[in-house]
């Protein structure tokens, strides 16, 4: 870098920083380095341990696609490069400090929150949100204590996406398959010991607007041991709307369920079982006779009515009580502002944005989650990260500033503070850790749920 | 056979990569080998190719296909539907790149990488997590 002063007089180090080290931190500081052979990038990151909801969203028995940290590895061990773990943006360090520090500063902290359904009964005891879940079953320090009550017969997940799903594979995966993945052990034993017999999955409309993808729907019709139930009278007509011209992907998703009611001939048989319900919306979740903990679900029904595009759920006027022991929340993820000093759009959860130029804010971007709202896998995350980092290059080749310092002038801040900074080093020694004791257990790695020990393995 | 089907192996095949920013690239696999591979020996010219390395669970090894090649390529299997159904911008000669095995008549293929971000401003309400 001082060569490349001495030589032209004009050059400087570039210096940006990423907030977030999920797909769209990584795939964002990827696009940086690779595109800008001078610039330096600095990825702060909350946790001790990087890669967001790769590691702590992604299910347990989806390794393969947890492979794309290879390819994040890869980029943190470019020299342009530092990881700076355990430091929460917002409380540790304020964006506008990092603003003073670096050319430029990108958001991809991603969607941390989630949806509430905000009926009564939300917050009697059994009711779990699907991020707390997922979060508990992937080893997220601040869910490790969750030990969600699986001691009962039904259990009902509410929305009808692929988290929905997610959910309802893993707490009815036979526990030997089980056993082989990167889940906690807590949670195996936990669900080692459920009681839970069947799973509704409920969503407000109908069986052409779920959310949910042909791959995840798949899995849970071939699901060991666990039988997939579909009321037939739900999929009248459908047959006719498949004559029609619709997408391949929406077309291919409807006939596999098709093939999956009764009528049909896929699925399991087996001793356990989940389904679909259709044109259901919660009104209140009912206590038991006790009023202890969740006993059922209030359910108003719907039909459709076409609203421009797409079909709204109306309510018929009658209702529905279902019994169960067990409510997951699964109706979306919801990001938060980070620092009052951000602007913020409460209504859809997302920092107002241009093409990730963060409006109203020279030299302040987003990507991922933040930017585009809690929806999309890695490959759409991906997408939108290299359409902020473009954005970066453009803006930075085009600005003349004064040389910033970059992590060395947070550094200090950092220290007074008592903030231990991991780098990525350090993770490698975690990773290094958790590994090993994966091994004696014959599975991936077993994750630390701990931060305090995470730092320790951290400092070596 | 088994000599005849060694010496096919040996064959090398030129393919033409239409990259992002519409450049053509061209690069060489031999037979039998998946396209995802020659993209990746080819020092990953594409960013982000191969997420998954080619274990069917990503995506961004989604290419677009020539039509004549895309007809006289074995159908894709259930399972690489499955994915190429959650693929943006998917188009009637979709493929994905660690499915496609190169043979000798491919020699001087075009395969187009689709330039996703355009279509995202009209992603709506695809892999949305609610229903
Ligand atoms: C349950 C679940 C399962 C999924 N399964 C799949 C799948 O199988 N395949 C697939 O392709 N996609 C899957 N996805 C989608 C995929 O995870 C997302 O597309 C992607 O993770 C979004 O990336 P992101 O970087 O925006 O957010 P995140 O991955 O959430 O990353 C945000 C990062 O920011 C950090 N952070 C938060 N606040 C701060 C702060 N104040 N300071 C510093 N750092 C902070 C967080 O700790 C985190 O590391 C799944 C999502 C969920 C929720
Ligand atoms: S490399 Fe992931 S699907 Fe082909």
């Amino acid at each position: 870098v001082t060569r490349n002063c001495c030589f032209t007089g004009v050059r400087r180090k570039l210096h940006a920083c990423v907030v977030g080290s999920g797909p769209a931190g990584f795939y964002t500081v990827q696009h940086l380095l690779k595109n800008n052979k001078e610039i330096r990038v600095d990825l702060y990151e909350r946790l001790p341990v990087p890669f967001g909801l790769v590691r702590f969203g992604v299910a347990p028995d989806h390794p393969d696609v947890k492979n794309v940290i290879n390819s994040f590895t890869q980029t943190a061990h470019s020299e342009r490069f530092t990881f700076c773990g355990n430091v929460m943006v917002g409380r540790d360090v304020m964006v506008s400090d990092l603003q003073e520090a670096y050319d430029a500063v990108v958001l991809s902290y991603g969607a941390e929150d989630d949806q509430l359904l905000r009926i009564p009964g939300e917050q009697l005891p059994g009711v779990y949100s699907a991020r707390a879940i997922v979060g508990w079953y992937n080893g997220l320090p601040e869910n490790k204590d969750l030990m969600p009550d699986l001691n009962v017969e039904t259990a009902v997940v509410l929305g009808q996406g692929n988290v929905a799903l997610d959910l309802a594979r893993i707490l009815l995966t036979p526990v030997d398959l089980l056993r082989k993945t990167d889940i906690t052990g807590a949670a195996l034993d936990a669900i080692a010991e459920s009681k839970i017999k069947r799973i509704f999955v409920v969503g407000r409309r109908g069986p052409l607007q779920v959310a949910f993808t042909i791959k995840e729907l798949r899995e849970m019709v071939n699901l060991q041991g666990v039988r997939t139930v579909l009321n037939p009278s739900d999929f009248e007509g459908i047959e006719r709307v498949l004559l029609e011209n619709i997408p391949r992907p929406r077309r291919r998703l409807t006939e596999l369920l098709l093939k999956s009611t009764p009528q049909g001939s896929a699925g399991c048989v087996g001793h356990r079982e989940w389904g679909l319900l259709f044109h259901r919306s919660p009104v209140q979740i009912l206590p038991t006779a006790d009023g202890e903990r969740v006993g059922g679900i209030h359910f108003q029904l719907n039909k459709l009515e076409a609203s421009g595009d797409t079909m709204k759920a109306v309510p018929t006027g009658n209702s529905e009580d279902m019994p169960c022991g067990l409510v997951l929340r699964s109706i979306g993820y919801r990001s938060l502002p980070l620092d009052p000093d951000v602007p913020f759009d409460k209504r859809r959860g997302v920092i107002p944005n241009n093409r990730g130029r963060v409006e109203g804010r020279a030299g302040l971007y987003c990507s991922g989650w933040v930017k585009r709202g809690p929806q999309g896998v890695i490959a759409t995350t991906m997408n939108d990260s290299f359409e902020t980092g473009e954005a970066v290059l453009e803006d930075i080749s085009n600005r003349s500033a004064s040389p910033q310092a970059g992590f060395e002038s947070i550094r200090p801040k950092l220290a007074s503070r008592g903030v231990q900074v991991v780098s990525f080093g350090d993770w490698t020694r975690i990773d290094r850790v958790e590994q090993e004791r994966g091994l004696k257990l014959d599975k991936p790695r077993e994750k630390i749920l701990d931060v305090q020990e995470m730092l320790t393995h951290a400092s070596g | 056979i088994s000599l005849k089907s060694r010496e096919l192996k040996m064959r090398w095949v030129n393919i033409c990569l239409l990259n992002r920013d519409g450049k053509p690239l061209w690069m060489s696999g031999r037979v039998g080998e998946t396209l995802l591979n020659v993209v990746m020996n080819a020092n990953g010219p594409v960013e982000g190719y191969g997420a998954c390395e080619g274990t069917l669970a990503c995506t961004t090894c989604h290419v677009y296909l020539p039509t004549e090649a895309y007809e006289r390529m074995c159908q894709p299997t259930e399972d690489e539907l499955d994915m190429l159904d959650l693929a943006v911008g998917l188009a009637e000669t979709s493929r994905l790149g660690c499915q496609v095995v190169l043979k000798p008549w491919m020699d001087g293929m075009r395969v187009q990488v689709p330039k996703h971000t355009a279509d995202l401003r009209g992603l709506a309400d695809d892999g949305k997590m609610e229903g």
